[in-house]
């Protein structure tokens, strides 16, 4: 089994285990896919947690406000009608569980890898892309319809960046994760 | 007797998941106290009579393993028990904690009855109505 291999399978049990203790809900595993080059605009919730070690790169989330809010209203078993600082917190850990655990398997092949605390960002017709040249390994999954997205790009630490680089129609900024 | 319990953990979801799980373990709980970080935690530690800390590991500003050496160099806390919840399943983070003198760790995420079963022996199970 290659790196790849490993990553997708480790993502998906991850990912599984994490819906299903957590929200106590059976989510549907979809398509695995490599991307590489600038990405599409997209919106929504999309969270960032950074990896660390001889290895290193970014793990990333995303999905719908709609599916953010229902996450959170699983999760904590509360209301959440809009996207606030409750649900995005949700969102942002919910990637720290999912992209940790993947941290875990990926220690027993690359060695001890670290993680950042994660960062989490909500807006409309914005861009994400990695400093390094990585490809993201990208993994589908739904529930009840709605679309969850869970992102990995890794490399061996000397080609590796830290930064990523949020970018909308009018401006920029760099977004540290 | 009841007791008090420290809950620190960056995510406000993680605290507010930990309350609930908590109060429905069936131990003998007072209070639950929240910190957002290691420094908060030990504010609260300075305040409040605290039994339990229940800690993440990986927190901005100071984290859970920087809070356990805190607590385990104190003549006034080392005897307050401190169980670990991260998602750090390597053995690096996992072992310092054990070396500090942590009572466990729990890895997220986490099942109620996983909670429960790491307090067991540390929390009184609650007097039966």
């Amino acid at each position: 089994m290659n790196l790849n291999e490993i990553i997708v399978n480790s993502i998906t049990q991850s990912t599984i285990q994490v819906f299903s203790t957590m929200l106590g809900v059976d989510i549907q595993c979809g398509d695995a896919a490599v991307q590489s080059g600038m990405p599409e605009a997209t919106e929504g919730v999309v969270s960032f947690i950074g990896v660390a070690g001889s290895w290193a790169g970014t793990g990333s989330v995303s999905c719908s406000p709609a599916l953010a809010c229902r996450i959170c209203a699983q999760m904590l078993m509360c209301e959440a009608a809009a996207v606030n600082e409750e649900v995005l917190d949700t969102v942002a850990e919910l990637t720290n569980m999912i992209i940790g655990s993947v941290k875990t398997e990926l220690e027993q092949h690359l060695g001890p890898l670290g993680l950042s605390i994660p960062t989490v960002v909500y807006g409309r017709n914005f861009k994400t892309k990695s400093a390094g040249s990585a490809e993201w390994i990208v993994m589908q999954f739904q529930w009840d319809g709605e679309a969850l997205v869970v992102k990995l790009c890794l490399e061996p630490k000397q080609q590796a960046a830290h930064v990523m680089f949020h970018t909308s129609t009018t401006d920029s900024c760099t977004l540290e994760v | 007797m009841e007791s008090n319990v420290l809950v620190v953990d960056d995510s406000a979801a993680i605290r507010k998941i930990l309350q609930r799980v908590l109060r429905q373990t069936g131990m003998a709980i007072h209070t639950i106290h929240e910190a957002g970080d290691g420094q908060e935690a030990l504010g609260v530690l300075g305040a409040q009579k605290v039994d339990l800390v229940l800690s993440d590991i990986n927190m901005p500003k100071m984290d859970g393993l920087e809070l356990l050496a805190s607590i385990k160099a104190s003549p006034e806390w080392r005897q307050i028990p401190v169980v670990m919840i991260t998602t750090e399943g390597g053995e690096t983070k996992v072992s310092e904690a054990v070396k500090l003198g942590a009572a466990g760790y729990v890895r997220k995420p986490f099942t109620a009855d996983q909670i429960k079963e790491k307090l067991a022996g540390i929390l009184e199970p609650a007097l039966p109505l």
